[in-house]
């Protein structure tokens, strides 16, 4: 991800000044103590001053000041004074550790950086943090000279290499060493050697250092590199598959989620309910409800927002649910057409009360740590978020198999819809199988609605631009069968993301919506046609 | 559900109507409240924007009415929900004009709003407020446009993106539409004018509410790994900026690697997410809320006053909204009647404070003049100001950058009176637009 290019010159001039600095402080050295006060209502170009003369000082204190200013929690107070925050409105003096007391300070704002400013810090905390004791922390502190690849460092580099013995992170160095060597003045013998450290690392970032000394190489040098870069877009390449299919599967694993509820109204039950779509939205901000309220009452819970919001969600749809089927549907059975218009009413009417209550704007749901950033298996990214989602709506459709299959309702739901007249003989009761049936649609639908949140906007549209895309996979899978919708979600989504790269995801669309006309003109019941007396009823 | 309210409206609006008509048939022109208009859609897609504006526009004229209204009428206001539907947009301008007989109207967000209500604004000769920015490459004597032109937002936010990020690889991602489709068509021929390589631009169009944006973001990750600096510009619209955004988040895009500018994300949209992981991405808009100045503030306090809610954010198109309004009503004051064609006249070269401290002008191809400010999102939703023009950046209805428009231009004062003049062939090319 990150570019060569990062640093202007100024500021590779500024790190050999502060090294100059740091090896034989000179008597015009500033202190840390004399730096401090001068960023008081400092404009962005007197920060980079006072950032590059906070490393020339070689003091321990310098450090903790440019962490806090990098990460946006080194505040200026109105009295003069600059403050570093330590938790929940608890600040400290940045110079003298005091706690801030707001009545003499005045108010307090924070120090506002920009984005070279922002990479100025994270480089020069890099040179601070290098021979630091955690070896996370070294970690980090040589990833983030890799990505500087700056000439200047390599000395720092040496020595630390030298005591490192953690070899993960000596690997990390030897990297950070050899792109910092590749923008150097070396021998051949050396570049080659740094082209193949470079070049073993196999992954973009390495691919981008290779590319960008690709031009200034001379000729020998640029068989190196070449080799080297057709070796790591080889390997890319085959991992590319392998990340298509992936994001492939956590679209499919979305569309199970959202189709799923509607594989039982609308698959087992038969009814047409177009506010399938409001369902999931109502999921979503019930979601963004329980997390308002961890939020006002209880913020450590915020991890477990989604385990508070599961039950809650698949509750409140599903009495919805019970409610809606109640009310309108059951007067509207063996009427498909009215059924469609009146759920579809009955979607607007939601959309524009969600408006009203909640607001036409975006509401705010986070992700809790545990579902954000992402990890790497080997050449794949894969994001948390997706990773759990694909996770959740496998569990989701194995309950509802189990559901359907192994108990009671499940067997009495069945017993319904092959054969009402039969099944209210044996002594069902149809009307409250029929509730419970609709409810448990809902329910799913809410449940959708809890890991959407996560991934779209929490809005009165977001069951909108599902609706469609439901009905098409359970159309797809073919109708009343579930294993048919997960087939179906999974196909499409794969099918989807295999086409995007090439047609662009407008056109991918379009191509896929064209492929299932022509498959339902080929085979009218979808992928997993029922067999049997059951289709005819 | 809404059709039933709004024609329950509309029978209201037009009982009351004939009310009026009917005690005083003759003095009703001059007589009562001046009316005025609001186009916004407060149901559908659209809603989660507009229905800000519908709040801003209430809130502007009762503060006018407090003032004592205008040429000593009071003004009222008269709302309408166009649902996001652009047909139905054009049915009821042309009904607020012609039943409800509005001196001017306020409204519409998107482009194709805007296109939808063009013809009906030149028949029946009345005047529409756009607050929006928007693509250019149009001018109509009965529009004026308070939002920014290209000129005024995507020019400004690529030189800044060039000069001190040093950025050389350009990303142009947008929604598929007219906006981002002619902005783009500008920004490519602006960087290949510049001495960027066709290989350095990479442009991506996705579906509106587009929501799975793995592939397109893994597909930026590699197009900015090719080892010079890449910058995303996007022209991505509505509800697709919040997964796209937590995309990137996930996948661990940086502003320091890989900054996204954006020109239609704001401070709404931005309060529908956690912008901690965002801190550093850019936005170019002519007004941000944070921006400290006197105008701001007391719009603010009032805004807040007026809402009722600390929480509530501002944004560039209410910004809009405040000039275009303020500049109709001093045109008005100056042309001492409504009539459309007197204040097309009086408005030109009406200077009205903005908010950001400086004086925005209604020049004679009906833009405004407006600075051109660079934001960082930071992580409590707002933007910090990292760079802003010198001088107001007048709007340019017509591209330089592209050669069939930048021939053109538009001046509505007389002699030329004219939209789209061609300054080769001295000739007006009537009221066609060129580029579409």
């Amino acid at each position: 991800m990150g570019s060569l290019n990062r640093f202007g010159r100024p500021f590779l001039a500024l790190i050999f000044i502060a090294l100059a600095a740091l090896a034989a402080p000179s008597a015009k050295a500033q202190s840390v103590a004399e730096i401090v006060p001068q960023m008081y209502d400092a404009s962005l170009g007197d920060l980079r001053d006072a950032v590059a003369a906070l490393v020339a000082t070689g003091e321990d204190a310098a450090l903790p000041i440019l962490q806090a200013l990098g990460a946006g929690n080194l505040y200026e107070a109105d009295n003069g004074g600059i403050f570093i925050q330590t938790g929940r409105n608890q600040y400290e003096d940045a110079l003298t550790g005091a706690e801030a007391d707001l009545d003499v300070t005045g108010d307090l704002s924070t120090i506002r950086i920009n984005n070279s400013l922002r990479r100025d810090i994270a480089a020069a905390v890099g040179s601070l943090t290098l021979m630091s004791e955690n070896p996370a922390t070294r970690r980090a502190a040589a990833a983030q000279m890799f990505s500087t690849a700056d000439p200047a460092n390599i000395e720092l580099l040496d020595q630390a290499l030298a005591e490192e013995d953690n070899p993960g992170v000596r690997t990390v160095m030897e990297q950070a060493r050899a792109a910092a060597m590749l923008r150097a003045d070396i021998s051949e013998e050396d570049f080659a050697a740094a082209v193949a450290v470079i070049a073993a690392r196999g992954d973009r970032q390495a691919l981008g250092i290779l590319n960008a000394n690709l031009a200034n190489a001379s000729e020998a040098e640029r068989v190196n590199i070449e080799a080297g870069i057709s070796r790591i877009n080889q390997s890319l390449q085959l991992w590319g598959i392998g990340q298509n299919v992936w994001y492939g599967v956590s679209l499919g694993s979305v569309l199970l989620l959202a189709a799923i509820g509607l594989a039982i109204t609308f698959g087992v039950m038969g009814v047409i309910n177009m506010a399938h779509g409001e369902m999931v939205m109502i999921g979503a901000y019930v979601t963004f409800f329980v997390q308002e309220i961890i939020r006002t009452t209880n913020p450590g819970l915020f991890d477990y927002s989604l385990a508070i919001a599961i039950p809650m969600a698949f509750a409140v749809t599903g009495l919805i649910g019970i409610a809606i089927e109640r009310g309108i549907i059951r007067w509207l059975y063996g009427r498909p057409l009215e059924t469609l218009l009146a759920t579809w009413g009955l979607s607007l009417i939601i959309q524009q009360g969600v408006r009203t209550i909640f607001g036409a704007t975006n509401r705010e749901v986070g992700n809790p740590s545990w579902m954000s950033g992402a990890f790497e298996l080997g050449g794949l990214a894969i994001t948390w978020n997706r990773m759990w989602i694909v996770v959740f709506a496998l569990v989701v459709f194995a309950l509802l198999l189990l559901v359907l299959n192994k108990t009671p309702l499940g067997l009495q739901m069945r017993a319904v819809t092959q054969n009402r007249r039969m099944a209210s003989a044996m002594g069902i009761r149809t009307p409250w199988v029929d509730a419970m049936t609709f409810g448990l649609g809902s329910g799913v639908a809410g449940l959708a609605g809890v890991a959407l949140s996560q991934i779209d906007n929490v809005s009165p549209n977001l069951g909108q631009s599902y609706i469609i895309d439901s009905f098409m996979v359970v159309v797809f899978g073919g109708v009343g069968n579930l294993w048919g919708t997960l087939v179906g979600a999974l196909t499409l989504g794969v099918a989807n993301k295999f086409l995007e790269p090439y047609a662009g995801a407008v056109l991918a669309k379009i191509l896929i919506l064209v492929l299932i006309i022509l498959f339902i003109q080929r085979r009218p019941r979808g992928l997993f046609a029922l067999k049997g007396r059951a289709v005819e009823a | 559900m809404t059709d039933w309210t709004k024609r329950i409206g509309g029978v209201l609006v037009a009982s009351a109507m004939s009310a009026t008509l009917i005690s005083s048939p003759v003095a009703a022109q001059d007589e009562g409240p001046i009316k005025v208009g609001i186009l916004h859609s407060l149901s559908g897609t659209m809603a989660i924007s507009e229905t800000t504006l519908r709040d801003v526009m209430l809130m502007l004229i009762e503060q006018q009415n407090e003032a004592g209204g205008i040429l000593g009428r009071q003004i009222e206001p008269v709302v309408v929900d166009i649902a996001s539907d652009w047909p139905l947009a054009a049915e009821l301008a042309r009904r607020l004009i012609e039943v409800d007989e509005v001196d001017a109207v306020f409204g519409c967000w998107t482009s194709v709003c805007r296109k939808s209500v063009l013809p009906v604004f030149e028949e029946l000769n009345s005047l529409l407020f756009y607050p929006v920015q928007y693509e250019g490459e149009e001018s109509q004597r009965n529009v004026f446009y308070t939002g920014a032109s290209p000129n005024q937002q995507a020019i400004p936010a690529v030189d800044y993106l060039m000069e001190e990020e040093g950025v050389e690889r350009w990303v142009l991602a947008g929604t598929d539409y007219v906006y981002p489709q002619t902005t783009n068509l500008i920004l490519e021929q602006y960087l290949l004018d510049a001495g960027v390589a066709e290989d350095d631009i990479m442009i991506n169009y996705t579906p509106f509410g587009h929501s799975d944006w793995q592939t397109i973001v893994s597909d930026i990750v590699a197009f900015g790994s090719e080892g010079p600096k890449t910058a995303v510009v996007s022209t991505i619209n509505g509800d697709a900026n919040v997964p796209f955004y937590r995309e990137l988040a996930n996948q661990g895009v940086a502003a320091e690697d890989i900054p996204v500018v954006a020109f239609s994300v704001g401070e709404e949209e931005l309060s529908g997410f956690d912008t901690a992981p965002l801190v550093g991405h850019l936005a170019a808009w002519n007004y941000f809320m944070s921006v400290e100045t006197p105008e701001n503030e007391e719009f603010i306090a009032a805004w807040h006053d007026y809402i009722g809610s600390e929480d509530r954010v501002t944004n560039d198109p209410m910004e809009a909204h405040y000039i275009g309004f303020n500049m109709w009503v001093e045109a008005v004051e100056a042309a001492g009647t409504t009539d459309a064609d007197a204040v097309i006249d009086a408005i030109v070269g009406v200077q009205v404070p903005n908010l950001t401290g400086g004086i925005a002008e209604m020049l004679p191809n009906h833009h405004i003049t407006k600075p051109v400010l660079i934001g960082e999102i930071q992580d409590d939703g707002q933007f910090f100001v990292v760079w802003e023009t010198e001088d107001l950046v007048p709007g340019d209805a017509w591209s330089d950058f592209l050669p069939e428009s930048a021939v053109l231009e538009a001046d509505w004062t007389d002699p030329i009176n004219c939209g789209n003049y061609n300054t080769e062939t001295e000739t007006c090319g009537g009221s066609e637009a060129v580029a579409e």
